[in-house]
C-alpha cells in the first residue's frame, strides 16, 4: 500500500466509526430523553398519558397518604397547580412534606402521575435545581431556600445552627 | 493564628507559582541555565508551602476551631477523629485546597526526579505546571478561601453532611484527584513540547509513566466512588450515569486512549501529533470535570454549595487553558515532524482502533453530559439524559472495542498478520463459545444478550491468557522452559494481560448484576421472613442505639440458606441530630463474589419497616475488574524499561529514525 492509500484507509475507518456514533447519538436523543415539567406546565401543555417526563415541585403539606404494601400517594404543587402522584416503593431519606421533590414517570388515563423513581437529593438548605428555577420563574421562590448565610454581616446569626438556617440572602 | 499562617502560606505559594511560571521560560529564551533552574527550587518550595497550608487546615479541623467558617459549617466536636480529618476535603474550599496540594505534589515530583530531563524541557514543563497552579491558587484565594474567620465564633459546628461521614471519603476524593490532577503532567509536557517545537521518543518515555500513575489512581478512584455509592446511598446501584460520574469517566476514557497512543509514540515514534492532542484533551476533560462538579451547574451529592462567582471563575480558567492550549496546538503542531508509517493491520493500527473507539465513546458521554446544559442555556427547556441514552450509545461503541482487545497484543509492530492472530486466539474463541452455550442452556428463555456479553468477556480474559501462553510457549514445550520464559517476560507484558483481563472481569460483573439481580421490596414486621434467590431472611427485631453524633435504628436479620443458619445482617437507619437528616446504612453479606444487600426505609405507624433486599450475583467483579486493571498498570509501571527514563543518545537516535 502506498502512503496515500494507508492514510485514506485510516481516515475512512475513522469517519465510519464517527458516523456510526453520530447515528447512535441521534437515535438515542429521539427516544431516551426525558423532559422536566412542573404541575403548572403539565396543565398548560396537556402532556399525553404514557409519555415519560420528570415532574418537579414541592410536596403539598398534608397530602402524603401511605397505603398497603409501600404504596404512597402525595400531591406535588408549584404554587399555581397541583398534581396527584402515585408511587410504590421506599421514599428517599430526604423526602419531606413541604420540600422539593423530583419524580420520574408518566401520567395515567385518569390524570394521576405514576412515578417509578422519586428523587429528593437535598438537605435542609438545598433544593433540586430544576425545582428552584421553576419556582423562581413563577414567583413562588422564598429567599431563604438555599441561601448561603454571610456570618460576618449578621453577628446575630452566630448563636447556633437553628438561627443560621433562617439566614439572610446573599 | 494557625488559620492566618495557613492563609499566608497559600499566598506565598501563589507568589512562588507566579515566579515559576515566568522566570524559567525567560531562562529558556536566553539559554540561561541558572534562570531555568529556578523552576526546580520554586516547584519544591511551592510544594512545601501548600503542604503547610493544607496541614494548617487539617489541624484546625482536628482541633474543632469553630471560629473558622469552614470548620463551623462542616464539622462537629462530637464527630469521630477520622471524619474530622476527611471532612477537610468534604467541602468545596477544602477539596480545592486538596486539588492544588496534589498539583504541587506532582510538580514537586517532576522537579525532584527530573534530573535526566533536558534542562529546557524541564523548565518549560514546570512553568506550564505553575500556570495551572497560579490559576487555581487565585481561584481559592479570591472565591473559596477556607481560612475565613467568623466574627463571633459559635460553640458548636453544623456537622458534616451525614452521607459523607464514611470511610469512602478518606479514599475516594484523594485517589480521584491524584488521577485528575496527575494528567496535568502529560498536559504540561505536551504544551512544553509545542512551545519548544520539538518532540521525540524520549518525550513519550517520560510522559508514559506519569500518565500511567494518573490512570492507575483514576481507575481506583472511580471504582472506589462507585462502590461507595453502591453501599451508602441505599439504592443498590453502582453507576447512575450522573453527570458528576461522567465527569470522571471522560478523563478516564481519554487517559486510557492516551496511555495506548503513548506506547505507539515511544516504540515506533508515530502518532506524535495525536498523542499531544490527547494529552491536552485528557487534562481539559479533567478541568471540565472540576468545573462541572465545583461550579454548581449540576446538582448532586458532590456539589457542596452553589455560588455563581465560582462557576464563572472556573469557566474562565477552563476557557483560558483549553482554548489556549488548543490554539497553541493548531499553531505549532504542524512544526512537529511526522513519524513512522505502518500498515492498517499492525500493532499500531490496533492501537489506533483502540484510540478511535475510546475517544468516540468519550465523545458520546460528553454529548450526553453537556447537551442538557447547552439546551437549557439555549432554549430554557430542561431535560435529563439518563441511563437509556448511554446504554444506546456508549455500549454499542464499547462492544466492538472489546472484540478487538485480544487481537492487539498478538499483532506485530508495523505489519501484522490478522489471520495468524486469529489462529492464536482459537482457544479463546472456543472458550467463549462454550461459555455462551452453557449459559444459554442454563438460562433458557432468559435474555439472549447476557450470554453473548459474558461470552465476549470470557473471550477477552482468555485472549489475555493466551497471549501470555503464546509468549511463554506454554503447552508447546516443557513446563520448565515456559516458567523460565515467563520470568523473562517484560513486566509491561504481564501488566497488559492483567489490565485487559480486568476489563473482561468487570464486564462479567456488570452483565450478571444487571441481568440476574433479584430484589424484594416490602414492609416487614419482626418475625416476618423474606425469600430471595434461595436465601431466607428473617427479621428478628429492631433496636435503637446512640452513636457519637447520631441515633440509629438497627434491624436484626437472620440469614439462612436451605434451612441452615448462615449469618446475621444488621442494616440501620441513622438520624443525625445536628443536621436533622438521616442516612441509610445498608448491610452487606458477601458470598464469594455475590452479595446480599439490605437497606431500611421508613417505619409505618403499625411498627412495620419498609425493607429493600437485593441479591446481586457476582456484583463484586465490577470492582475487582478495575482493581485488576490498576494492578496491571502498577506491574507495567515497575517495568525496568520505564524506570530508565530518558534513553541515552544512541537509543534516542535509533528512535528518531523514521520507519520505512
Amino acid at each position: 500500500m502506498t502512503r496515500k492509500q494507508r492514510r485514506l484507509t485510516m481516515i475512512g475507518g475513522s469517519l465510519a466509526v464517527l458516523a456510526v456514533a453520530a447515528a447512535l447519538v441521534l437515535n438515542a436523543m429521539r427516544d431516551s430523553i426525558v423532559f422536566f415539567s412542573t404541575p403548572a406546565m403539565v396543565a398548560e401543555k396537556h402532556i399525553q398519558a404514557g409519555k415519560r417526563f420528570r415532574l418537579g415541585g414541592l410536596v403539598q403539606p398534608g397530602s402524603l397518604v401511605r397505603g398497603d404494601n409501600l404504596a404512597v400517594t402525595f400531591q406535588v404543587a408549584d404554587g399555581s397547580a397541583a398534581l396527584p402522584v402515585a408511587y410504590k416503593g421506599i421514599l428517599p431519606d430526604l423526602f419531606r412534606e413541604g420540600q422539593g421533590v423530583v419524580a420520574e414517570g408518566a401520567l395515567d388515563a385518569s390524570g394521576v402521575f405514576k412515578a417509578d423513581t422519586v428523587l429528593a437529593k437535598h438537605d435542609e438548605t438545598y433544593m433540586p435545581k430544576e425545582v428552584a428555577d421553576a419556582l423562581k420563574k413563577q414567583g413562588h421562590w422564598k429567599d431563604d431556600y438555599g441561601a448561603k448565610p454571610d456570618y460576618n454581616a449578621k453577628p446575630a446569626a452566630t448563636q447556633g445552627a437553628s438561627q443560621v438556617k433562617q439566614g439572610v440572602s446573599q | 493564628m494557625i488559620a492566618e499562617a495557613g492563609h499566608y502560606a497559600l499566598v506565598l505559594a501563589l507568589a512562588l507559582a507566579l515566579i515559576q511560571s515566568t522566570v524559567p521560560i525567560l531562562g529558556a529564551r536566553l539559554h540561561d541555565p541558572a534562570l531555568m533552574n529556578v523552576a526546580r527550587s520554586t516547584a519544591l518550595a511551592q510544594l512545601l508551602f501548600v503542604a503547610a497550608s493544607f496541614a494548617a487546615l487539617v489541624t484546625l479541623h482536628v482541633t474543632s476551631d469553630f471560629s473558622l467558617v469552614n470548620v463551623f459549617e462542616n464539622s462537629h466536636s462530637q464527630k469521630p477523629l477520622i471524619y474530622k480529618i476527611t471532612g477537610v476535603w468534604g467541602n468545596h474550599e477544602g477539596s480545592m485546597l486538596l486539588w492544588v496540594s496534589i498539583l504541587a505534589l506532582f510538580g514537586g515530583l517532576v522537579a525532584a526526579f527530573g534530573n535526566n530531563l533536558p534542562l529546557s524541557l524541564r523548565a518549560h514543563v514546570l512553568a506550564v505546571q505553575a500556570w495551572v497552579a497560579s490559576a487555581f491558587y487565585l481561584f481559592i484565594l479570591i472565591t473559596s478561601n477556607p481560612f475565613l474567620r467568623i466574627a463571633n465564633p459559635p460553640i458548636e459546628g453544623r456537622d458534616l453532611n451525614p452521607v459523607l461521614q464514611d470511610i469512602g471519603l478518606a479514599v475516594h476524593p484523594p485517589m480521584l484527584y491524584l488521577g485528575y490532577v496527575g494528567f496535568s503532567i502529560s498536559f504540561s509536557f505536551a504544551v512544553a513540547a509545542l512551545i519548544e517545537g520539538r518532540i521525540d521518543a524520549a518525550w513519550a518515555r517520560w510522559v508514559r509513566p506519569w500518565t500511567l500513575v494518573a490512570w492507575i489512581f483514576l481507575t481506583l478512584g472511580i471504582a472506589m466512588g462507585s462502590y461507595w455509592a453502591y453501599y451508602e446511598l441505599g439504592w443498590g446501584g453502582w453507576w447512575f450515569w450522573d453527570p458528576v460520574e461522567n465527569a470522571s469517566l471522560m478523563p478516564w476514557l481519554a487517559g486510557t486512549a492516551l496511555l495506548h497512543s503513548a506506547v505507539v509514540m515511544e516504540k515506533r515514534n508515530a502518532l506524535k501529533v495525536w498523542t499531544i492532542l490527547l494529552s491536552i484533551l485528557t487534562f481539559s476533560l479533567s478541568l471540565l470535570g472540576t468545573f462541572l462538579v465545583r461550579s454548581g451547574v449540576l446538582t448532586s451529592v458532590h456539589a457542596f454549595a452553589t455560588d455563581p462567582t465560582r462557576g464563572v471563575f472556573i469557566l474562565l480558567i477552563l476557557c483560558i487553558f483549553i482554548g489556549g492550549s488548543l490554539s497553541l496546538y493548531a499553531w505549532r503542531a504542524s512544526a512537529l515532524k511526522q513519524g513512522g508509517l505502518f500498515a492498517p493491520i499492525s500493532r499500531e493500527g490496533a492501537l489506533v482502533l483502540n484510540n478511535l473507539f475510546l475517544t468516540t465513546a468519550c465523545a458520546t458521554v460528553f454529548i450526553g453530559t453537556l447537551y442538557p446544559l447547552a439546551l437549557e442555556v439555549l432554549t430554557g427547556d430542561k431535560i435529563s439524559v439518563g441511563a437509556p441514552f448511554f446504554n444506546l450509545t456508549f455500549a454499542p461503541l464499547f462492544l466492538p472495542l472489546m472484540i478487538a482487545v485480544p487481537f492487539g497484543p498478538l499483532l506485530a509492530w508495523k505489519r501484522g498478520d490478522l489471520l495468524g492472530a486469529a489462529q492464536r486466539l482459537t482457544a479463546a474463541g472456543i472458550a467463549a463459545l462454550i461459555a455462551i452455550a452453557v449459559l444459554w442452556a442454563w438460562t433458557r428463555g432468559g435474555s439472549a444478550f447476557a450470554p453473548l456479553a459474558i461470552g465476549l468477556a470470557v473471550f477477552v480474559i482468555a485472549g489475555a491468557l493466551s497471549d501470555l501462553a503464546e509468549r511463554t510457549g506454554l503447552f508447546r514445550g516443557p513446563i520448565g522452559t515456559a516458567m523460565r520464559r515467563a520470568r523473562g517476560l517484560p513486566r509491561a507484558t504481564w501488566g497488559t494481560a492483567f489490565a485487559h483481563a480486568g476489563v473482561g472481569v468487570a464486564l462479567i460483573g456488570i452483565v450478571c448484576e444487571t441481568t440476574w439481580n433479584s430484589e424484594y421490596i416490602g414492609s416487614m414486621k419482626p418475625g416476618d421472613v423474606a425469600d430471595i434467590a434461595g436465601y431466607e431472611l428473617k427479621l428478628d427485631g429492631v433496636s435503637q442505639r446512640q452513636g457519637p453524633n447520631f441515633r440509629e435504628m438497627i434491624g436484626q436479620f437472620a440469614v439462612s440458606l436451605d434451612g441452615k443458619p448462615l449469618s446475621a445482617m444488621t442494616p440501620s437507619k441513622r438520624n443525625f441530630t445536628t443536621r436533622g437528616s438521616s442516612t441509610t446504612e445498608a448491610a452487606l453479606l458477601t458470598r464469594g463474589a455475590s452479595q446480599l444487600y439490605i437497606s431500611l426505609g421508613d417505619t409505618n405507624a403499625d411498627g412495620a419497616i419498609a425493607v429493600r433486599i437485593y441479591h446481586k450475583p457476582l456484583v463484586l467483579l465490577i470492582w475487582w475488574g478495575p482493581v485488576l486493571m490498576a494492578f496491571g498498570g502498577m506491574l507495567s509501571l515497575s517495568d525496568r524499561r520505564l524506570r530508565v527514563g530518558a534513553p541515552k543518545p544512541a537509543k534516542a537516535l535509533r528512535g528518531l529514525q523514521a520507519a520505512e
